[in-house]
């Protein structure tokens, strides 16, 4: 008979180091938990990693600050607050008793939580046409990757498609880093911030706005895109060996999939994602949820989220009680409802509370 | 902010038989980019070719054979000295390649 697998029993398992992830393994032992998290990539960040820009918001979510700085301060935090992090153990399978098999570096083990957060994250989304899967087409964020993490070029002649603030803010690195850069826009003005658009205008950048992408053409990888003027009709053909893509991000679901969580369908936060009540919790027995992989929106609010996800499973342990535990959940709710405050993410906030209101967990 | 003129090269390994250098701590997607190679493999059915499209692991076009495994995910590994890659077909730019 095959060996069984090893077995890990934890108090807590956090599934993924990014802002969610290391914010809620953090809060969860500082609250007393035994928490272990676990990281596919060989570093915690997530995508925090590659954000050389500095944010913007306020000084408790890392206003001033770049992204990379921010990782490392939340993965200080989390070691001196006694996390167990073991990074390059990708979680590979879950079962709907919440338990987890995880690849480790010597082997396969299974991770059985009493309580689970997963902060999985969100993947980009493709935009499908003619020779998008030609390469050099990619994801903006994939672009972001290979020029800030790993100081490679994405292509010397790039087209953008999509203004929103990944498209804008990518555009501008892109030509700090030598590249050029076009946007493409569908819509009649950038989606994104006007401080970002502002300064690509500044620099000249051209806009093509009521424009569609119709197809990228090359042999082996992309040498022109073909765009439709959507006012005229017109097709133009501009010469590029990158195309990227920043359309919009989906939380990534396989995980909660995997564990038997409902899911429910929300345009504004990214597309599917686990249905959740107000305290991130899944219609799974102590499974909760946190940031992107709960629907896409700002890195800010993934913090909170996995601030609020483990102050509710430190509440269900019995870490923490009473008005102590009311108090923490209901501050970080307040912090949350002020992140999603005007008219940028009125919808996003309205899907959340609809959300909320709706989840009966089991 | 952003330097581009770290040099690349302590590392040698192999791709398609011939030696390459890449920087410590890339990956091989990073590694194999920066010289240059676009097309990583083909697609199954159609034999189209493939490249990159995501870098964080998702997407699985950028997988290659390593050391005689096939379909490992490029971006997702650690160039290693010695590495033996192999992509189907003539690959990248020839004079980035030769070391």
């Amino acid at each position: 008979m095959k060996k069984p697998y090893p077995l890990e029993d934890r108090e807590l398992v956090v599934v993924g180091a990014g802002p969610a992830g290391m914010c809620a393994a953090q809060t969860a032992a500082n609250c007393g938990m035994d928490v272990l998290l676990l990281e596919e990539t060989a570093k915690c960040g997530g995508q925090l990693n590659k954000q050389i820009h500095k944010f913007f918001g306020s000084r408790e979510h890392g206003a001033g600050k770049r992204g990379f700085e921010i990782a490392r301060e939340l993965e200080g935090a989390c070691r001196s607050a006694g996390v167990e992090i073991r990074t390059k153990n990708p979680v590979i399978g879950g079962f709907s008793d919440g338990r987890l098999l995880v690849r480790g570096e010597t082997g396969l083990y299974l991770a059985e939580p009493r309580a689970l957060i997963v902060a999985a994250g969100a993947q980009e989304k493709p935009l499908a046409f003619p020779g998008w899967t030609l390469p050099g087409v990619m994801g903006a964020g994939a672009a972001q990757t290979l020029m800030n993490l790993y100081g490679v070029l994405p292509g010397k002649r790039v087209v953008m498609v999509g203004s929103g603030n990944v498209g804008l803010i990518v555009s501008y690195q892109l030509i700090q880093a030598g590249a050029g850069v076009a946007v493409v826009e569908i819509g009649e003005e950038a989606g994104g911030y006007r401080v970002h658009a502002n300064r690509l205008l500044a620099l000249g950048v051209p806009f093509l706005f009521r424009h569609e992408v119709v197809g990228a053409e090359g042999g082996d990888s992309v040498e022109a895109v073909v765009l439709r003027d959507l006012e005229s009709g017109r097709l133009k053909r501009i010469r590029a060996d990158c195309v990227c893509l920043a359309v919009g991000m989906s939380p990534l679901v396989e995980l909660p999939l995997m564990l038997g969580c409902e899911m429910a369908y929300r345009g504004c936060l990214g597309g599917w994602l686990p249905q959740h009540d107000r305290e991130m919790r899944t219609t799974q027995p102590s499974v909760w949820v946190a940031g992107d992989a709960s629907g896409v929106e700002e890195a800010s609010v993934a913090m909170e989220e996995g601030r609020l996800a483990a102050a509710s499973a430190a509440r269900d342990a019995g870490r923490i009680r009473g008005k102590r535990a009311e108090k923490l959940i209901g501050e970080i709710q307040a912090r949350l409802c002020e992140l999603r405050g005007g008219p940028y993410n009125w919808e996003r906030r309205q899907a959340k509370e609809c959300l909320g209101s709706v989840t009966r967990t089991a | 902010m952003l330097d581009f003129s770290v040099p690349r090269g302590e590392i040698e390994f192999f791709l398609n038989g011939r030696p390459c250098r890449a920087r410590k701590g890339d990956t091989l997607a990073a590694a194999l980019w920066a010289l240059g190679v676009r097309r990583f493999g083909l697609s199954r059915k159609k034999r189209e070719p493939r490249g990159p499209f995501c870098f964080i692991g998702r997407c699985h076009d950028c997988e290659v054979s390593v050391d005689g495994r096939p379909r490992v995910k490029a971006c997702m590994t650690e160039v290693r000295p010695g590495m033996r890659v192999e992509i189907p077909g003539e690959v990248g730019d020839e004079e980035a390649l030769s070391p």
